[in-house]
């Protein structure tokens, strides 16, 4: 196995006192999709800033394919491929000036570049667009834009910092079929997202980060084990004055003709629809809506907070 | 770091470069055209005529060589400090840091974007030139050497500019109070002779002065000063601001938090 990244004991502290990150320890290896998940101001942006030389750090070391970022940084740089959070390209140059560009700054040369530009401004829907200057494409598309030119120079590691944020559900399954073919292929790919649903959708481990620290880090299947609850919402063929009692789950009156239902880890569900049949509560429909990973996390950051209301 | 990496890198920034001055030709190209034709037709003729000649040469003739090397400054400047600046005012200085690039082919294709800048500006103003009047140029090397040096260091000088720069005020700061006022007290428009004591002992502070009076020797065979002296001094700053760039860059002072 080789090892794509490892981070051990990284600390920042921003100019104005801040503590951004208390000691962060990472294992990813090669060929993995990897998710970074953690609620606004965590710290994984500032993660991604260290790891890409953007951010200086305070403290602990990175490398990347076995190359210390400080010690070998261009090494280290040539296999890491970064879509930022915030756009990082000047807004005047047109697209296909910026991918030429960018691959050079990589030793790309010209001829090869422009080929390669052509291949993912293709792939990613842009390729109508290569002669316009990059204020002139929607959100979307520049993000698209920074996702291509992460990729110019080949490297083994994409690191991608909320690359679905602001896309519509069109392209944002498109971001996604893109990634998971890239990784298929052999690119080994951490993102951060706030749509967890990505995350349980694309990645195979994940961590999660908050306040500066990893509270969680293992594979995607064993931290959803961890969930105990599970909830769907009842839509009922007629009205219900109020919710009655189960033995098997707890339910919860919404409205008149909608009831929530949570169920243990490990209820039996034939066992609450024959109570829910006793009550002569006629389902219209029902919908899972538990959102897995987003209860997962809210116990994670928060472990005072009890998800299971009983 | 191979020879055929550094080419491509170097050869994409320098690219860049001239495409983004090409670009915008009607704010980087023309001004300098415009303003020293003025120049040449109110000091050098209206009021050139009124002046004796200074060492053998007409008034016009003597502040020809000066008037180039001051667009050559200006203009080298200028880029410099305008390109770093635009590149950390939208944030594609990230496209720079997070390649492989070492600090010093950064900087290296910072200081040919700024000396192509420079050398084309100056080669429209002695195109202007030629109009008013035709030097003798008989120290070619040095004139060009002196034009080289020149041109690198204040490239430099524009890219220190704009590691400090918070603000596009910050970009025009500098030239306004500290670069023009220099460049006109650097001796384009006299001779130290004409001076009263008091004011050549300032003259001689003042790097530029040295730099004008070589380049002046190159064009016109004379000069207040010994040309060894002024290129000694111009390669001291130049290897000072070398350091300090590389400095800057390497700790990214002004990019990274
Ligand atoms: N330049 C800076 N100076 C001072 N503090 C900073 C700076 N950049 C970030 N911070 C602080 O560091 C913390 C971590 O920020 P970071 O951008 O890494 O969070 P994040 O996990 O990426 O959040 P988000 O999901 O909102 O993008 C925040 O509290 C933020 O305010
Ligand atoms: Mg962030």
């Amino acid at each position: 196995m080789t090892t794509a990244l490892e981070i051990s004991q990284l600390h920042k502290v921003y100019a104005n006192g801040h503590v951004a990150l208390k000691g962060i320890d990472l294992h990813v290896e090669h060929g993995d999709f990897f998710a970074l998940l953690g609620p606004n101001g965590a710290g994984k942006s500032t993660t991604i800033g260290i790891v890409t030389s953007l951010i200086n750090k305070t403290g602990g070391s990175i490398s990347v394919y076995g190359h210390d970022i400080h010690r070998n940084p261009s090494q280290a740089k040539t296999h890491i491929g970064l879509v930022p959070q915030e756009y990082s390209f000047n807004q005047f140059e047109p697209v296909e000036e910026i991918l030429i560009n960018q691959a050079g700054y990589y030793g790309v040369p010209p001829r090869e570049a422009k080929r390669r530009a052509r291949e993912h401004l293709t792939q990613l829907g842009l390729w109508e667009k290569r002669a316009n200057q990059a204020r002139n494409l929607s959100g979307g598309m520049k993000r698209r834009l920074m996702m291509a030119r992460a990729l110019l120079h080949r490297p083994k590691l994409l690191i991608l910092d909320e690359p679905t944020a602001g896309v519509d559900i069109e392209i944002r399954r498109m971001i996604w079929e893109f990634l998971t073919d890239l990784n298929r292929s052999g690119t080994t790919i951490i993102l951060t997202t706030h749509y967890l649903e990505e995350a349980e959708k694309l990645c195979r481990n994940i961590a999660i980060i908050d306040d500066g620290q990893i509270i969680a880090d293992s594979p995607m299947r064993s931290l959803l084990e961890r969930l105990e609850s599970e909830s769907f919402t009842l839509y009922l063929r007629e009205p219900l004055a109020e919710a009655p009692k189960l033995r098997s789950a707890q339910l919860r009156s919404i409205d008149s003709r909608t009831l929530e239902l949570v169920t243990d880890k490990h209820t039996d569900l034939g066992e609450v629809f024959s109570e829910l049949q006793a009550h002569n509560i006629k389902l219209l429909s029902l919908r899972n809506t538990s959102n897995r990973l987003e209860e997962l996390f809210l116990k994670m950051v928060s472990p005072e907070q009890d998800i299971n209301p009983s | 770091m191979n020879l055929r990496y550094a080419t491509v890198a170097l050869y994409t920034l320098t690219r860049r470069e001239v495409l983004r001055f090409a670009r915008i030709w009607i704010q980087t190209m023309l001004p300098p055209a415009v303003t020293t034709v003025l120049y040449f037709v109110i000091f050098g003729k209206l009021i050139g005529s009124q002046i004796g000649p200074i060492d053998g040469h007409s008034y016009i003739e003597y502040i020809i060589p000066g008037l180039i090397l001051m667009s050559v400054i200006t203009n080298a400047y200028a880029n410099v400090v305008a390109s770093f600046y635009s590149s950390k005012f939208h944030g594609n200085i990230e496209e720079m840091l997070i390649s492989p690039m070492p600090a010093y082919i950064i900087l290296a294709g910072f200081i040919i974007g700024g000396v192509l800048r420079g050398l084309l500006v100056g080669g429209v103003v002695f195109g202007v030139s030629l109009f008013f009047g035709h030097l003798p140029y008989p120290d070619i090397g040095l004139t060009l050497l002196m034009l080289l040096m020149t041109a690198a260091l204040f490239s430099m000088a524009g890219l220190i500019n704009g590691v400090y720069a918070k603000s596009f005020d910050g970009i025009s700061i500098i030239p306004t109070f500290v670069l023009t006022p220099l460049t006109y007290l650097g001796g384009i428009f006299y001779s130290l002779e004409m001076l009263p004591d008091f004011w050549r002992g300032v003259s001689l502070l003042n790097p530029i002065f040295y730099m004008i009076n070589v380049f002046r020797e190159g064009a016109l065979g004379s000069s207040d000063i010994g040309a060894g002296l002024a290129i000694g001094i111009t390669a001291l700053f130049l290897a000072a601001f070398t350091a300090v760039c590389l400095y800057l860059l390497d700790r990214g002072v002004g990019i990274r938090t």
